[in-house]
């Protein structure tokens, strides 16, 4: 399955805080510093916990799908670095 | 959004500090030679338990993710647990600076059963020698001595944080195999001329000869060695060493010092880089949004005498507070050069001209003594 098609959320560990340049995000517990350099993934970021997978995310957000393939990237450097995790809960 | 771009958006400073170092008090148990805040007796007008509380409270509303705490050894202060319990209670994480002196057995336990903490336990030398030389003497023994307390204690990884000088730079390996006998992390940071190291600092910093060594060692050790950005000015080396290449000061990194005023960062305390006090009207966060030195901070920075050196995208120009502490223009090379370009404009600085620190909290009896090497 790829990003795109997995249901993702914020790690909850993860605090973000809005920077002019997109956001810090900040993993309390890998102590991890993260510069989201862009205010459209901070934006999916914060609302992928609100829909099924990653696209249906992108899709809510109005991003246009063309550009998909660079915020798979971005999310699964965002994953690696348990930024934002898999979700458990959608069957 | 490239890396170089990053950094421009950096330089032109954030809402909020992401490193911010807060020094308790200026009371120190040591004397260390190199002490970057000329820390010894405490000040009378140091920040209460209540007005330390009012900072947290400030940096957790401005979204400060941690904080760097030090000093003068902060576990000095009787309130010392009940600042930084706070802070982590308010999802502000801590690490915090220490010589280890008084972390025993019971400390350690309670120090290892928080959360969002990270200790720094300093050491100067591999062996008391070369240690106590610098930091006086029976301080390895005591910082070994908290070591190993936090080890039995299980805290997990501390770290271990080496001022690099020219007695411990043929360690930098001993130290790392140290580090790692504890499963702690080793920190390397660079020596600045500030604080009592505007005294020491032309009889401690690395030759020339051994900046490259250093170089060299970072960039075979990768990210594995923390070093807090410190060394950005060996990058006129070579291939950029890890991290963010730029001067943080008054952009991303600022100190509040004991009394809570606020300088553009931990090398330079100097009425010249004091940008306010925690306990002026509108407090931090007007201090770091308004004050006129960080606003001119974070305007573009002129490269002055080295705009025609080849080198000066890779090192910037070094350490704003290397070179002031050493008298040479804050536009022009760093002391420690690894083109030589400052070793002319040192040779002529006159020493009775050369800023001092404007405070100093040095116990008086102290005379100032380096073993021979």
């Amino acid at each position: 399955m790829s990003l795109l098609d997995t249901p993702l959320e914020l790690d909850p560990q993860v605090a973000l805080r809005p920077e002019p340049f997109g956001a810090l995000a900040y993993h309390y517990g890998t102590r991890r510093l993260v510069f989201m350099k862009h205010t459209d993934v901070v934006e999916v970021a914060r609302q992928l916990d609100r829909h099924p997978s990653l696209s249906a995310t992108l899709q809510a957000c109005g991003i246009a799908e063309a550009r998909w393939p660079s915020f798979a990237k971005a999310f699964a450097s965002l994953n690696e670095s348990e930024i934002v995790r898999e979700r458990r809960d959608v069957g | 959004m490239s890396a170089a771009t990053l950094v421009e958006q950096l330089k032109r400073g954030l809402d909020a500090p992401i490193c911010l170092t807060w020094e308790l008090t200026y009371a120190c148990n040591l004397q260390c030679v190199h002490c970057l805040s000329s820390s010894g007796r405490r000040d009378p007008a140091e920040l209460s338990t209540a007005e330390a509380k009012q900072v947290l409270d400030e940096l957790r509303d401005l979204q400060v993710f941690y904080i760097n705490i030090g000093g003068g050894e902060p576990m000095v202060r009787r309130d010392f647990f009940e600042i930084v319990e706070y802070a982590i209670g308010n999802g502000i994480g801590v690490k915090f600076s220490t010589n280890g002196t008084y972390i025993d057995a019971a400390n350690a336990r309670r120090l290892a059963a928080m959360d969002y903490l990270d200790i720094q336990i300093s050491l100067d030398g591999i062996d008391a020698a070369t240690n106590d030389a610098v930091r006086g003497a029976g301080s390895y023994a005591a910082a070994r001595r908290a070591m190993d307390h936090l080890a039995a204690a299980d805290f997990g990884p501390f770290k271990i944080s080496v001022v690099v000088t020219r007695h411990n730079v043929d360690q930098l390996d001993q130290f790392k195999e140290l580090a790692d006998s504890y499963g702690a992390q080793l920190r390397i940071t660079r020596l600045r001329p500030s604080g009592r190291g505007a005294d020491t600092w032309h009889q401690l910093h690395p030759t020339n000869a051994q900046q490259r060594q250093i170089y060299e060692w970072l960039l075979a050790k990768g990210d594995t060695v923390l070093t807090g950005d410190s060394f950005f000015h060996l990058n006129a080396l070579g291939e950029p060493l890890p991290g963010l290449n730029m001067c943080g000061a008054g952009r991303v990194v600022c100190l509040i010092d004991p009394v809570g005023d606020v300088y553009a960062c931990p090398f330079v305390i100097h009425d010249e880089f004091k940008a306010g006090s925690v306990r002026d009207v509108g407090g931090f966060a007007h201090v770091w949004k308004h004050s006129d030195l960080f606003i001119e901070l974070r305007q573009p920075q002129s490269a002055g005498a080295c705009a025609s050196c080849g080198s000066y995208d890779a090192c910037q120009g070094g350490c704003m507070a290397a070179k002031f502490f050493t008298g040479l223009p804050l536009d022009g090379p760093d002391p420690e050069c690894v083109n030589g370009h400052a070793d002319t404009a040192l040779g002529s600085v006159r020493v009775d001209l050369t800023p001092r620190p404007s405070l100093d909290h040095s116990r008086p009896s102290r005379t100032l003594s380096l073993a021979k090497h």
